[in-house]
């Protein structure tokens, strides 16, 4: 049905993630995962024929024909989608390799984001931030914590959804981040440090917000056929699919601001996938903030809308909880890679690579991604 | 001596200039449907509900109802560090648009969903939201 099963990721990649001294520049640290990746599906960078960079502005896909050497690059494409952008990529990537236009997709990042430019000074420069960038950064609405922190606080007055339900998550992805061995956070936190960090934009507290962080990270999506007898044991993608909220620019003017945009996408890649919730045997979910990891529980159908705060409660998130979540440490602790890292873990997850943060048995899985202002993908995967 | 920090602006395009001129009069205007009588915020040129590109201008009334709000304590800009803390409220109108704007005069330990208050415009030709009374 759809695009079920008729791609599969053949390789992954990452580069250390880093908080201190730039290690190179996005194109370096771009091509040197996408290296990695491509290695680790065991073909040559002359192999790929379609790209799709996910937008950070410093890389285009001639980068890739200029250093790989691509004699024929078939397919080029973008999903300004934020943070949704890698997992939506997916689902490009998909659609191209059924239509027969190419074999094998890289999907690459770089980032600066701690040694470079910052959030704050980002968003002022997307396109997508244009109305929010005229009407509300004039009144001090200036970074996505602030756009984002009254769904969060409209939440908590309408379920009664507390701090320290945010802070489960923030608990449990440390946890994780501390078994992976390539994380820029590593230092144990307990509920009680998330509620002494420091307010950044009531209800969001430091702990609640991701990281600023450099590194690289890629994946090779290949033919389903061509991924059979690759290096690495496949893995399919079964189901996939992006979700646009309502008011899309603009998160004050939207009907249901508790609602993200994956609530339109999730039924569609659960139907195409044809698993259902029992079935996920472990998550990789956006985690640009605790609350953005609360809300798409919620809006994937993992709990009822509103019961996201009990649902988190008692480490259910962690290894060995009800739904394991972010194993390798998220945006919060591992690295913020725009979710092509989460991309990344769910594959090692699926393949039984996890090591220490290894969810025992995992043959299905998911992974979604959120970005600008609440646009949502999702891809469901497993062991092929 | 360095240059005052200024606070961050965008060009406005034509679709949006009218928005501004009102406020630099003290009123917030909405848009209004010419044709099937939507509102809609922020400015934009066309109706979402009929597709219509003809418009007018409507000041709002003033009544707003708390729908939610953040306290920043973080400094994102520079401009802002000498208001820190300061509340960012979005309030819906009676109208049926909503707003974000700065809380004046209330303390945001008050605020809860349905709360009352006036939408207005400051002295530097901003919208701001402050005590209903």
């Amino acid at each position: 049905m759809g695009l079920r099963d008729v791609a599969a990721i053949s390789g992954i990649g990452e580069t250390s993630y880093r908080r201190g001294e730039a290690q190179g520049s996005s194109l370096s640290l771009t091509l040197q995962a996408s290296l990695a990746a491509i290695a680790d599906a065991g073909l040559y960078p002359r192999d790929i024929d379609g790209v799709i960079p996910i937008a950070s502005g410093a890389v285009v896909a001639e980068d890739f024909i200029t250093n790989f050497g691509i004699p024929d690059l078939r397919f080029s494409a973008t999903t300004p989608m934020g943070g949704a952008s890698p997992v939506a990529a997916i689902q490009c990537a998909a659609a191209a390799i059924a239509a027969g236009i190419c074999r094998h997709v890289l999907l690459p990042i770089g980032r600066t984001g701690y040694s470079g430019a910052r959030i704050s000074t980002r968003v002022h420069q997307m396109p997508q931030f244009r109305v929010v960038g005229e009407f509300e950064m004039p009144l001090g609405g200036i970074a996505p914590a602030q756009l984002y922190a009254p769904m969060a606080r409209r939440h908590m007055e309408l379920y009664g959804t507390t701090s320290r339900q945010l802070a489960e998550i923030a608990v449990s992805t440390r946890n994780h981040a501390i078994l992976n061995g390539n994380a820029a956070m590593t230092k144990p936190i307990t509920i009680d440090d998330h509620q002494d960090s420091r307010m950044i934009s009531d209800p969001l507290r430091l702990l609640d917000c991701s990281l600023e962080s450099d590194g690289g990270a890629a994946v090779v999506i290949s033919a389903a056929d061509a991924a059979r007898d690759m290096r690495r044991p496949r893995v399919l993608i079964s189901g996939m699919a992006e979700g646009h909220p309502d008011s899309p620019s603009v998160i004050t003017q939207r009907p249901e601001l508790t609602r993200l945009g994956i609530a339109k996408a999730a039924p569609r890649a659960f139907a195409m996938a044809g698993v259902t919730h029992a079935d996920i045997d472990v998550a990789e979910i956006y985690d640009c903030f605790t609350y953005i990891v609360l809300c798409q529980l919620e809006d994937l159908g993992f709990c009822a809308k509103g019961e996201g705060g009990a649902f988190v409660e008692g480490g259910a998130l962690g290894l060995g909880g009800r739904l394991p979540v972010n194993t390798h440490g998220g945006l919060l602790s591992q690295a913020h890679m725009a979710g092509m890292n989460h991309i990344v873990e769910l594959v090692r997850q699926l393949r039984g690579d996890g090591g220490a943060a290894q969810v025992a048995g995992a043959e299905i899985g998911l992974v979604t991604g959120y970005g600008d202002m609440g646009d949502g993908s999702i891809a469901i995967m497993r062991r092929g | 001596m360095s240059a005052a920090i200024e606070r961050p602006r965008a060009e406005p395009s034509p679709d949006t200039q009218p928005y501004w001129d009102g406020l630099a009069r003290g009123e917030i205007l909405l848009q209004r449907c010419a044709e099937c009588g939507k509102f809609r915020h922020y400015p934009r040129p066309m109706c979402d509900g009929c597709f219509s590109f003809t418009h007018t201008w409507v000041a709002a009334s003033g009544a707003a109802t708390v729908h939610s709000w953040t306290v920043t304590h973080h400094p994102f800009h520079p401009f802002f560090r000498a208001k820190l803390p300061y509340a960012l409220v979005t309030a819906d109108l009676p109208e049926g648009v909503r707003v974000l704007a700065p809380l004046d005069g209330v303390d945001p330990a008050t605020l809860r969903i349905g709360l009352k208050l006036r939408l207005g415009v400051d002295a530097e030709g901003l919208p701001v939201l402050r005590g209903a009374e």
